[in-house]
């Protein structure tokens, strides 16, 4: 239902070209956005949103403020420490773990996707139990604490998607 | 003004590939020439975007959605490959 | 109007081309693929986005200066290439990552690997 309305919604904002919108646009939107939804529940078929969580405005909100506020910050400091390590050379390099206790592949998605692009860091790999692998750029401690490697970010994915 | 700008930016863009080139060729390993043809591509799409401001045409920035998400798939593609998966 | 409009165009095109130029310094300066990873990812990523923003920042301008609407429907456009970029760069990063550690290339310098711990266990076990 949700892949149903977001390809809809998506495939009439891409055609919307200043005026109104020509009413076979709106058939053609709805039978692609069918196709993709059908098809998605055939090749995901455990791949379910709750319809009310999704329509929850104030979700939709806070997504908003994720990406643009803590998330946009992260991403500031990353490219910083990533540009001068770039420059001076100074790496330490390894793989760390760590166990967020994520239950939702949306969420795990999310904090994996926001570890890429913060400081130092980058997801290798994550197993079914839901332990990250993270490689770091400048390993401080061998056995980090969730703190160190991404913040409060966590929380947010477990707020946002879990 | 800005026109002139995103030209220049566009000819700078195009020295990057260039110069990403040399990775994708000599790199040790294949995950190596992986990311170099990654970062081609997010370049690429950087160019697409500039170039739809400067000719003025949605069309090119519909073609840098489509590039970007076909790109993304292509290193999948290559991912999968490289894990020994096909 | 046209000078604001172009400082704000300068000031996101030379952080996009600083940060891309890095990126791509970044793929020669490293010593193994996930440290090259590091730099080509986050730097051309962060560079495409403001390339974008450049373009956003002069339609919107434009758009506001003419009052047409297809300046609107290019920044928008431009909104919907940023974020599919912004998503597809950081999975793809990861998808690399991880095949090529199931491939058995090993992080150089590394001062400790917990994923070959696990995956040794394993084999062992096996």
């Amino acid at each position: 239902m949700f892949i149903f309305f977001a390809s809809f919604l998506m495939y009439l904002l891409l055609v919307w070209s200043g005026g109104t919108i020509a009413p076979v646009e709106f058939a053609v939107a709805f039978l692609l956005a069918t196709i993709l939804a059908l098809a998605a529940r055939t090749w995901v078929p455990s791949y379910r949103f709750s319809f009310l969580k999704i329509l929850n405005p104030l979700r939709w909100i806070s997504f908003l403020y994720y990406v643009f506020v803590p998330f946009g910050i992260a991403l500031f400091k990353a490219n910083i420490d990533v540009a001068i390590r770039v420059i001076t050379g100074n790496i330490r390099p390894g793989i760390v773990k760590l166990t967020p206790d994520l239950k939702s592949d949306l969420s795990r998605m999310i904090l994996a996707d926001s570890i890429t692009l913060t400081p130092g860091t980058l997801t290798v790999d994550v197993d079914d139990e839901g332990a990250f692998y993270v490689h770091w750029i400048y390993v401080r401690d061998e056995n980090p604490s969730e703190e160190e490697i991404y913040g409060s970010f966590a929380s947010w994915a477990r707020r946002l998607a879990d | 003004m800005s026109i002139t700008l995103f030209s220049w930016t566009v000819g700078i863009y195009a020295v990057l590939i260039v110069l990403v080139f040399g990775r994708l060729i000599s790199g040790p390993t294949i995950p190596d020439r992986a990311v170099a043809l990654d970062t081609m591509n997010s370049l690429v799409v950087a160019i697409m975007i500039v170039l739809a401001a400067v000719y003025d045409s949605v069309v090119m920035e519909d073609i840098a959605i489509v590039y970007a998400g076909l790109s993304f798939v292509s290193t999948m593609f290559i991912a999968r490959y490289i894990e020994g998966g096909m | 109007m046209g000078i604001v409009e172009g400082l704000f165009v300068l000031l996101f095109l030379l952080v996009g081309i600083f940060f891309n130029s890095l990126g791509v310094v970044s793929l020669y300066r490293f010593p193994d693929v996930y440290t090259r990873m590091h730099g080509a990812t986050k730097c051309s990523t962060f560079g495409s986005l403001f390339t974008g923003l450049a373009v956003i920042v002069y339609t919107l301008f434009r758009y506001l200066s003419a009052g047409e609407s297809r300046f609107l429907v290019l920044a928008i456009h431009t909104f919907v290439a940023m974020a599919v970029l912004l998503v597809t760069n950081a999975t793809g990063a990861h998808a690399i990552a991880r095949a090529a550690h199931r491939s058995r290339i090993d992080p150089k310098f590394a001062v400790v690997d917990r994923l070959a711990e696990k995956e040794g266990r394993r084999r062992r076990a096996a």
